[in-house]
């Protein structure tokens, strides 16, 4: 069994692996990280049948915490079954914070949210405002501190969907990439490494300022959003709301009484980044 | 007002957090870990109850020197049908069956 280490904000995990391969792409990506000594979650790549290490290899996702019906990726895909399986043992398994699956920059201490489905942009979004001043903290969760309310990075590798990808690459054409994987149930996938300073700094966090709700494809638009909107739909956005209990509870209605919202939408970065500075000026 | 005969007690204060967010206000109920989202009038009339045992028209009553509730026999029955609402959602006790 080979095996990794690495950091991620406040979580320390170990991915052990059948194969060298999917770990060594990851020890090139996260080259920049800290490798701890003690980890919070185990994730294993393993096969998925005894031949199938050497026979068109899939990998199996195995860990502190397993979704039961999980389909094997390809060996070529490994690196994808790795960052999954660390989410996964995030959503299901992390209480010292309140998660909510969102994306966070930060500026001058203050942090702006932004949460949606899965295609609303928000992970795209951070990613290009972390190449205009502002610093990344995450693309795929957003850490609430239960005791002082505030946002705390986890930045893992950025993931950019299908036409994100060459969008991204325009922008950061020196940017750090991993190989492209083509083909995987959501698209093609490749992974972008944050700059130096989300990595450096990822045990910052700051206060909440703004919330934004992106929605890519339409026509440029703000709305605001009630606080009893933001509520619902920020519960709907934890994984482990539920599991957090009080402590849960007192850290969302904290966070919805004190950070103003808008929905926006948008049909081009530009157009976002733009609608985002003129929100943060105004409301931040 | 003989109809009314069944009371209800809220769960004691110290058991749920009341967070009033613009449209709705929300209840979370720490025996059972669970956030109910409410409108008007139930945070109205579990403050009306209190600690007591009241009937509808009791509740009626009080909430009328706050509220203007309109016909007093139509308060009755709505508050009737809303504390059992929330007898079902175990923010309120059913205490006695006439």
């Amino acid at each position: 069994m080979h095996e990794f280490r690495v950091q991620v904000g406040p979580a320390a995990f170990r991915i052990g692996s059948a194969w060298r391969e999917p770990l060594a792409q990851m020890a090139e990506l996260y080259r920049d990280y800290p490798q701890p000594e003690f980890t919070d979650f185990s994730v294993r790549l393993e096969p998925t049948g005894l031949l199938r290490r050497w026979l068109r290899p899939s990998v199996a996702i195995c860990g502190d915490y397993m979704l039961p019906d999980a389909a094997p990726l390809p060996l070529a895909q490994g690196l994808l079954a790795a960052e999954m399986a660390m989410n996964l043992q995030m959503a299901l398994g992390w209480r010292r914070h309140l998660l909510l699956h969102a994306s966070a920059v930060e500026r001058d201490g203050r942090v702006l949210v932004m949460t949606g489905q899965s295609g609303s942009g928000k992970s795209t979004l951070s990613a290009l405002l972390g190449s205009r001043g502002w610093r990344f903290m995450g693309d795929e969760f957003v850490l609430l501190d239960p005791v002082s309310g505030d946002a705390v990075p986890f930045p893992r590798l950025i993931s950019l969907k299908n036409s994100a990808i060459a969008a991204m690459q325009a922008v950061k054409p020196d940017g750090h990439f991993g190989p492209l994987l083509a083909g995987t149930p959501k698209g093609d996938i490749r992974h972008l490494v944050p700059p130096g300073d989300a990595i450096a700094r990822m045990g910052q966090g700051g206060a909440p300022a703004l919330l934004l709700f992106p929605r890519f494809g339409y026509p440029g638009e703000v709305r605001e959003v009630a606080p009893g909107e933001t509520f619902m739909r920020l519960t709907q956005a934890s994984t482990n709301y539920v599991a957090l209990g009080e402590a849960g509870f007192t850290t969302l209605t904290r966070f919805v009484r004190s950070v103003p919202s808008r929905a926006i939408d948008y049909q081009s970065g530009e157009e976002a980044v733009a609608l985002v500075e003129q929100l943060w000026e105004r409301l931040a | 007002m003989g109809s009314s005969k069944i009371l209800y007690r809220a769960e004691p204060a110290d058991q749920r957090l009341v967070e009033p967010l613009d449209m709705m206000t929300l209840i979370y109920q720490r025996r059972s870990g669970i956030t109910h989202m409410v409108g008007e009038p139930v945070p109205q009339m579990l403050a009306a109850m209190g600690d007591d045992a009241v009937d509808a028209a009791i509740l009626a009553k009080r909430l009328a020197k706050t509220f203007d509730l309109g016909g007093a026999a139509d308060a009755v029955a709505v508050l009737s049908e809303r504390l059992e609402e929330l007898a079902e959602l175990g923010l309120v006790e059913r205490i006695t069956d006439a």
